[in-house]
């Protein structure tokens, strides 16, 4: 069964480009159904696991071997595989269903669909590995799809740019991640993960000159794999190429930037808990960066006028609580949070392509308004999945968030307690622009002055049902799993798949850090309502009185700009010279072109010599005698 | 003796030009009698080349199916025998060169019989090469490919054809020259000029620090490295596309394949010596072309700079002298062999139909041509190394190789792999994305059968060898084992000698 789960999506991506001959709608079901299959069995897989413990490591076959770098692919079952293929599998069925009708104008249905199921195959390569080259593999895969499906509208140039830049940051992070693997491969002496896991507490202490530095060989290998988690996650510094990626048309959004791909950078990280564990300042770093963009993240989500980008940016923050939850040592619970975002973020990101496409692809939320009596199921299904995302009390979010905001309390540790502050200040934000998004979209006016308001319809079956199922998810998704993943027994799950060295001792939760977060995401609504719809005076006063702050935030920190400044244009600039000045000014002029010009002068010049004349003959003859004679007289 | 197979298959192709040469026809007439038996001659050559593959033994890494002939007795000797590492390169020019031949039949307008010849003559030349078991054989080999490659920039190059053939034959021959006095002491130190020979007895380390930097020179130049690779981009640029696709594909390889055969086989100390010059001067390279490619406004000159790069992971892997970067770099040749070629080929489907080279010139071609779009996606994600092509199994095994050696050179090396990504990708993105605003470009037609065939052949290849490798490593494995083996001997027999 494993092998029908991994490679159903890669034979769907692949019939589904044969079938297009006869038609798009064939590409269409076959490459749902075979994803749809392969989440069936991935259910059924991970249902197996639980009740029968059915585990298991199968060898494909081997990939590269060259002396002692030996790596295979092969499928690794374990309870961290077997639940992200169960996220990855369902939201990818959901988002292909989605995409029949959101997609139905399209006149290239069929490449995306295949570039679906292919992104699907690829993010099941990543998590079913047991290495970490098949990890790179998948990890690249991912990246390659997202990159061909940002740029999907290859006619648009800023999708084609998004593209490029997706791609290029990602790079920027696989670098990182790619030395922290020849790490691994020279001081473990292999890339398999059990090999290297066993001899991780071995390697605690040992220190290595890394360029001159005395460092923990564990810290930087964890640091540099960070980097890569950093930029397949977008995290802050690797972050600018997620609300760009949002060129890519919607349902790509909420499977690759959203639900699963984005998350591969968390997954990272729990993957690599045993070796982690082992370095507490790698584990701070992971908790800082994550509490920044978590901050970041959303401060810049509060202020964007683009849907899609505000939610962009929610995602970047939600990470941001994945991996502080990691940081702080609670990896089932990051895998928890990362479990229910997939379903409202998806539901968000879905919704919101509803209202996009329902209003002929406007994306700015200053021309929509009271839609809510137009499209009452998206309305809906929005409600829910921002109630979820905010951590409304009994819906999904709540318990994963809380948890992590918990758990990072009960570290008791500094970065602990600043990364609680930090989880309730974020929980707040989050609140607030959520909210702002849907009464900006659904309550109001109606402020669209290209579309009059009675063309505006609810969407199709094929994409109210799977926002129905993922309004289920975002419902349900935490309230059933909650015992079982991050409760008093989460071992009986988790098993060896993660590891936690210090248990953390739940006696100590003061109730005011229980109630806080869900107290301020309640009465938030009413005061969104309050200033997105009934006064919006009292904020315009503040966005004029902050004019800098404002901007600043809504140039989301400058961050391209700065990119542009610092990277980019020195990069162009160096390029252009090493070209003109190095390699035309230098070395030719000095290599082949100034030897050739130098021996044609010597040439031309000797030519000379040979006159024809007798007399110039004579005269050098002359010349010559008496040079010899004065040389003569005078040294003998 | 058996049957003397590599004399056969280095001699078929010269064979084969001869019949051409007997075909009649005129200076621009299509000569269909040439296209046919220069096609049949490359094509079973390659199957031959394919069986000799098979059947060569695995095992061992002494040299196999040697043929020994007297030429000058006492002197030179004849002398031809492969192991795992040569057959790997004359596999990759059999199969390049009918490719060449394919490709060359609807693009070159004139002298087509003489193209074809050219083109044999150097199949044999080439193979000559990695034949040779005596440095005299290889150097004539080694020199006499200059001769058709001259020929082909010259007479069927672009505007600039002259100046790009004069400086691609001087700056080799300047390399070579210095290779030639060289040869000319080994004979004198070592009484002979068999390769194996000299393996045995070894030179002694104090002569070995002139003879490397002679035979540098040319190999460098050949492969090239910086600070000599400015012919490169010259003669890419003007010579017609099936003679860029032999010069990136097989001839800078010669490079490559002299430095593991001859400076890391026959003179291991000065190796060790001098491995902080290659080291810097790949870097260099790596990092520089790679910056060089990105502002390239010219779609073959970006290809080539873009090969300079990649040959720069070649010598570093050679002089990490250990198993993944010695075969990392091996792969790499390899896999460069088929990915320059494809993307050389790419450039040239544009080129027939435009005439132009240059970036500007296109844009949102990929709905008028979805299929070739298709394909030259695969050979870009080669060029940037991304797993599951062959491009990536070499580069990493590279990195990796060199990772145990030296740190800072292996993270700089891995910046080029985020300015690879950055330059094919955009140059991807400015050819065939995008709107299309050149109206000549509207009745541009996708790629017929042949050149689908052809680059259809080739992406087959790159995805192949990036997802199951294992054949190469099997060829090549106990060869470089034989390598470091006998290298890591050497190095400590200097040692205990200098004690």
């Amino acid at each position: 069964m494993e092998y029908v789960i991994l490679f159903l999506p890669l034979i769907g991506a692949l019939l589904g480009y044969v079938v297009k001959v006869f038609g798009d709608i064939y590409s269409e079901i076959v490459t749902t159904l075979f994803v749809s299959a392969a989440a069936i069995f991935s259910i059924i897989l991970f249902y197996n696991g639980i009740v029968y413990e059915e585990y298991g490591n199968y060898k494909i076959y081997q990939w590269i071997a060259s002396g002692k770098f030996v790596v295979n692919a092969s499928i690794n079952i374990d309870p961290l595989s077997s639940i992200m293929l169960v996220v990855v599998s369902l939201v990818s069925a959901l988002v292909h269903i989605y995409s029949i009708g959101y997609m139905s104008h399209d006149p290239d249905k069929p490449r995306f669909m295949c570039y679906l199921s292919l992104f699907t195959f690829a993010m099941f390569t990543l998590v079913v590995s047991d290495n970490f080259l098949q990890l790179f593999f998948g990890w690249e895969g991912v990246g390659l799809c997202s990159y061909l499906l940002i740029g999907f509208w290859h006619k648009k140039n800023s999708a084609n740019n998004a593209a490029i830049k997706a791609f290029i940051v990602n790079r920027i992070g696989d670098f990182g991640f790619a030395i922290g693997i020849f790490l691994i491969f020279i001081f473990f002496g292999t890339l398999n993960y059990e090999e290297v896991f066993t001899l991780a507490p071995n390697f605690s202490d040992t220190e290595i000159n890394f360029l001159g530095l005395e460092v923990n060989l564990i810290t930087v290998t964890c640091l540099f794999l960070f980097i890569g988690a950093m930029g397949k996650s977008a995290q802050f510094f690797l972050h600018t190429w997620l609300p760009d990626a949002m060129e890519g048309p919607t349902p790509v959004s909420a499977l690759i930037h959203a639900a699963t791909m984005v998350t591969a950078g968390v997954f990272l990280v729990v993957r690599c808990s045993p070796i982690f564990e082992y370095s507490q300042v790698a584990l701070n770093f992971v908790a800082i960066v994550g509490m920044i963009t978590a901050l970041f993240a959303a401060s810049v989500a509060m202020v964007q006028n683009d849907i899609k980008k505000i939610i962009a940016y929610s995602t970047c923050s939600q990470l941001g609580y994945m991996f502080f939850a990691a940081g702080v040592g609670a990896y089932h619970v990051a895998i928890f949070h990362l479990f229910t975002h997939a379903f409202f973020k998806a539901l968000l990101f879905l919704g919101s392509g509803s209202v996009i496409h329902s209003l002929n692809d406007e994306q700015d939320v200053r021309n929509m308004g009271d839609l809510w009596k137009k499209m009452p199921f998206t309305w809906f299904a929005m409600v829910v999945g921002t109630l979820a995302l905010t951590g409304f009390p009994f819906l999904s979010g709540f318990y994963s968030k809380d948890a992590i905001i918990e758990f990072a309390f009960l570290k008791g540790t500094n970065v602990g307690y600043v990364a609680a502050g930090i989880g309730i200040m974020t929980a707040v934000l989050t609140a607030l622009y959520s909210w702002r998004l849907i009464f900006k979209t659904f309550h109001g006016k109606f402020n669209n002055k290209n579309l009059s308001k009675s063309e505006i319809h609810e969407s199709g079956l094929t994409i109210t049902i799977p926002l129905l199922l993922l309004v289920v998810g975002s419902i349900f998704s935490g309230f059933l799993f909650k015992e079982f993943l991050i409760g008093h027994d989460y071992n009986n799950f988790w098993r060896d798949s993660i590891l936690i060295l210090e248990k953390f001792d739940h006696s100590g939760i003061p109730l005011w850090l229980l109630v806080i977060t869900p107290f301020f995401v309640t009465i938030l609504i009413p005061v969104s309502f309050f200033l997105y719809i009934k006064n919006t005076n009292v904020l315009d006063g503040i966005v004029l009185k902050y004019k800098s702050l404002y901007n600043f935030l809504l140039n989301k920190w400058y961050f391209d700009e700065l990119y542009n400044q610092i990277i980019i244009k020195p990069t162009k600039f160096i390029g252009s010279f090493f070209w003109e000045k190095g390699d035309i000014k230098i070395i030719d002029r000095l290599g082949p072109d100034g030897i050739s010009k130098i021996i044609k002068i010597i040439s031309n010049k000797s030519s000379k010599f040979q006159s024809g004349y007798i007399y110039d003959y004579a005269f050098i003859m002359l010349i010559g005698l008496s040079l010899l004679l004065t040389f003569f007289i005078f040294y003998k | 003796m058996n049957f003397p197979i590599l004399s056969a298959i280095t001699f078929i192709p010269i064979i084969g030009a001869l019949f051409v040469f007997l075909t009649r026809s005129e200076k621009d007439e299509k000569n269909s009698g040439a296209i046919y038996i220069s096609i049949f001659t490359s094509i079973v050559n390659f199957f031959i080349i394919l069986f000799v593959w098979y059947s060569i033994d695995k095992t061992t890494s002494d040299f196999q199916f040697i043929e020994e002939y007297n030429w000058i007795s006492g002197f030179i000797k004849f002398k031809f025998g492969i192991d795992g590492i040569s057959i790997l390169f004359i596999l990759l020019t059999a199969f390049i060169i009918p490719i060449c031949i394919f490709s060359c039949i609807n693009s070159i307008k004139t002298r087509l019989k003489e193209f074809l010849i050219a083109l044999l003559v150097l199949e044999t030349f080439i193979i000559g090469v990695f034949c040779s078991l005596d440095l005299v054989i290889f150097y004539l080999f080694f020199e006499a490919g200059l001769i058709p490659m001259f020929l082909i920039i010259g007479i069927w190059g672009g505007p600039r054809k002259v100046y790009s053939a004069f400086k691609f034959f001087l700056f080799t021959l300047l390399g070579s020259v210095l290779m030639l006095v060289a040869i000319i002491a080994i004979y004198w130190i070592s009484g002979t000029t068999d390769i194996t020979e000299i393996y045995q007895t070894g030179i002694p380390s104090e002569y070995q620090y002139l003879l490397w930097l002679a035979f540098f020179s040319s190999f460098a130049v050949k492969l090239p490295m910086w600070p000599v690779h400015t012919w490169l981009p010259d003669a890419h640029v003007e010579a017609p596309t099936a003679g860029s696709v032999v010069l990136a594909a097989i001839l800078l390889k010669m490079g490559g394949y002299g430095f593991i055969r001859f400076s890391v086989g026959m003179f291991p100390v000065a190796s060790e010596y001098f491995t902080p010059l290659i080291f810097s001067l790949s870097t260099i390279a790596v990092i520089y072309t790679s910056l060089i490619a990105l502002m390239q406004k010219d779609m073959k000159k970006l290809i080539a700079y873009s090969s300079v790069a990649h040959m720069g992971y070649v010598t570093i892997g050679i002089f990490t002298f250990n198993k993944q970067g010695i075969e990392g770099s091996i792969v790499q040749m390899f896999s460069h062999g088929l990915i320059s070629a494809a993307l050389f080929l790419s450039v040239g489907v544009l080129y027939d139909r435009t005439h132009s080279r240059l970036i500007k010139t296109y844009g949102g071609i990929v709905n008028l041509m979805p299929k070739y779009s298709f394909l030259f996606m695969i050979f870009v994600l080669g060029t940037l190394g991304l797993p599951g092509t062959s491009g990536f199994v070499g580069e990493f095994l590279v990195l990796v190789g060199v990772f145990k050696v030296n740190y800072l050179v292996a993270i700089l090396a891995s910046i080029g792999v985020i300015l690879a990504a950055a330059y094919i990708l955009w140059l991807y993105k400015r050819v065939v994305f995008g709107k299309m605003e050149n109206i000549q470009l509207k009745k541009i037609k996708d790629v017929n059968l042949s050149e689908a065939a052809i680059l259809g052949v080739l992406s087959a290849a790159v995805l192949f060898f990036g997802f199951y490798p294992d054949p190469l490593f099997q060829t090549v494995n106990v060869s470089v084992d034989n390598l470091i083996n006998n290298y890591n001997a050497d190095i400590q027999q200097n040692i205990t000698l200098k004690k």
